[in-house]
């Protein structure tokens, strides 16, 4: 049961950061979205996303800094393994299952929907 | 306010110009107000409850297929993402946005939902025009900043040796 829990706790914290933004220092969605990823991808530089994973499970990798963090963990992930060109070849290796998925889906009922309103 | 009346002779007009800093000052008078905290309790509800529901997605995977919760990760948001595009085809997902705000906004779904609504909206100006060249307007900045963010971190990491990164690999 604490899993849920903590993926509840955790990932509704993230989401009041972005009301924060959005309300308080009046960012746009576009703005806020994209601090929230560069905030994930240098907390995975720092190495601090992992035990927020560990932790917080859904709850961490669910939010879109989430993205950020993936982002960088395969861009260092292929530097290990590769060297320098890995940075450029390991950006997309985590993070292809999202993108892919976004664009597939999202095409498919961009064929099937008639738009409402 | 500026005022200037414009009268002939017994009727006089009272056009009203305001400048766009009065305007500004006017309509902020009459914006309703939101509560940051009612706000923020919403975002903190749905969003905690799409993160739940990803934990139970992720719990499912770990245990159908044993996967660590590492590997659980990735065919997790696939599922949440394809959720989300069912509910955004519904015309669900931004009902829910309206009241939730940032709690449906900032989630893996949001961004989901960001390119399905897109793609929907513009799928009467074609397939390529339409729906290819429109998809990314919203969710673009996403990608371009977190790949921008990554390479940087990465180059950095290039020159000063990848031994400082503690995260665990794999």
């Amino acid at each position: 049961m604490m899993p849920y829990v903590w993926a509840f706790v955790v990932g509704g914290a993230i989401c009041v950061i972005g009301q924060l933004m959005f309300d308080v220092i009046k960012l746009t969605p576009a703005h806020t979205m994209a601090t929230l990823v560069v905030a994930g991808a240098v907390m995975d530089a720092f190495g601090w996303y992992d035990p927020l994973v560990e932790f917080a499970g859904a709850g961490a990798t669910v939010p879109i800094t989430s993205f950020g963090n993936s982002l960088v963990h395969g861009a260092l992930t292929e530097l290990t393994q590769v060297g320098g060109i890995g940075v450029i070849t390991g950006i997309f290796h985590v993070t292809s299952a999202g993108v892919s998925a976004a664009i597939i889906f999202s095409f498919l009922a961009a064929l099937v929907v008639r738009p409402k309103g | 306010m500026a005022e200037k009346s414009a009268g002939r002779g017994t009727k006089s007009y009272k056009p009203v110009s305001m400048s766009s800093k009065e305007y500004q000052a006017f309509a902020k008078a009459r914006e309703p107000s939101r509560s940051v905290w009612t706000n923020c309790l919403k975002a903190f509800l749905v969003g905690g409850l799409i993160c739940t529901i990803g934990q139970g997605v992720q719990q499912f995977f770990m245990a159908v297929f044993d996967m660590s919760a590492r590997e659980a990760g990735n065919p997790t948001v696939a599922i949440m993402i394809l959720l989300s595009v069912i509910l955004t085809s519904m015309g669900v997902y931004d009902k829910i946005a309206q009241w939730a705000g940032a709690g449906s906004a900032v989630p893996v779904t949001g961004f989901a939902n960001s390119m399905a609504s897109a793609a929907i909206e513009h799928r009467s100006e074609g397939l390529v025009l339409g729906v290819g060249s429109n998809m990314f307007k919203l969710a673009g900045s996403v990608i371009v900043f977190g790949v921008v963010a990554a390479f940087v971190i990465g180059i950095i990491f290039w020159v000063f040796g990848i031994g400082a990164w503690h995260a665990t690999t794999g």
